[in-house]
């Protein structure tokens, strides 16, 4: 039998692996799969609390479903910007992308 | 019910592929790890019985960021593969900060009292999030198919570098 705080505790796992990628890594796009890893415990977070505490609604899931869409255009945006900068600066290393206007 | 054996195994890779997300210093191989960890969060919403969901994870994750990702990885890519993903210098102070706020949360889930609810999943469950998506939760569901329009034409626009 698994219960609600086993699924909470293999978010938060996952959670604090994505902000050590997002936070410690050099690349930007790896930034990236960091924040994706993020998003996607929120969602077993949002899915285990609809299933062990309103399991007759679906209202934790229609939530889920809005994250994804989120995530998915974050990550359309994200490299897109990336690329751009990429094309200008040759660089994806967030320690060079510090200015504010070039 | 899931039993604990298959919920710790499906956990255990995909914790395990997560960090190889993060520590490997090959950005193509994290990518592949990546749509591993998303095909084990897939597996948990079956197990959390919102099947919906799980496809909709494998087709939008695994499908399509994983491979916008490795797009974005094939058009920046710079110098040695071998060495594209590496740590700056917060490695140290940024693993400290992360087990910091786990070591937080995990202790918060543990002291919480949940009300656990003893009703069981109804047999029709997509049926349900259909009536429920496009009844009464229908102005966020427009507004989140407005903002994936409008993102993806900003992201058309920004990575094509319109001139005037």
């Amino acid at each position: 039998m698994v219960g609600l705080n086993e699924y909470l505790i293999f978010a938060a796992i996952l959670f604090c692996i994505g902000l050590y990628g997002a936070v410690a890594k050099k690349n930007a796009v790896a930034v990236l799969m960091g924040i994706e890893l993020m998003l996607n415990s929120v969602n077993i977070n949002l899915i285990a609390f609809n299933r062990f505490l309103t399991p007759s609604e679906v209202t934790g899931q229609v939530f889920a479903i809005i994250v994804v869409v989120v995530a998915a255009a974050e990550v359309a945006v994200g490299l897109a910007l990336i690329l751009n900068i990429y094309r200008q600066r040759l660089t994806t290393d967030v320690n060079d992308l510090d200015w504010l206007k070039w | 019910m899931v039993s604990p054996i298959t919920f710790w195994i499906v956990a255990g890779v995909t914790i395990l592929a997560a960090l190889a997300v993060v520590s490997l210093k090959n950005l193509i191989h994290s990518a592949l790890w990546l749509v591993a960890a998303f095909v084990g969060v897939a597996a948990t919403y079956l197990m959390l019985e919102a099947e919906f969901l799980a496809a909709v994870q494998v087709l939008v994750y695994a499908g399509a960021i994983s491979i916008l990702i490795v797009f974005g990885v094939m058009l920046t890519r710079r110098g040695d593969i071998r060495e594209s993903n590496l740590f700056t210098r917060y490695r140290v102070s940024g693993g400290v900060i992360s087990l910091g706020l786990l070591v937080v949360v995990v202790s918060s889930i543990m002291k919480s009292k949940w009300i656990i609810s003893r009703e069981i999943v109804p047999e029709n469950n997509v049926g349900l999030l259909a009536q429920n998506l496009l009844g009464q939760y229908v102005i966020p569901f427009e507004v989140a198919a407005i903002l994936l329009l409008v993102a993806l034409v900003g992201a058309i626009i920004i990575a094509k570098e319109v001139r005037d």
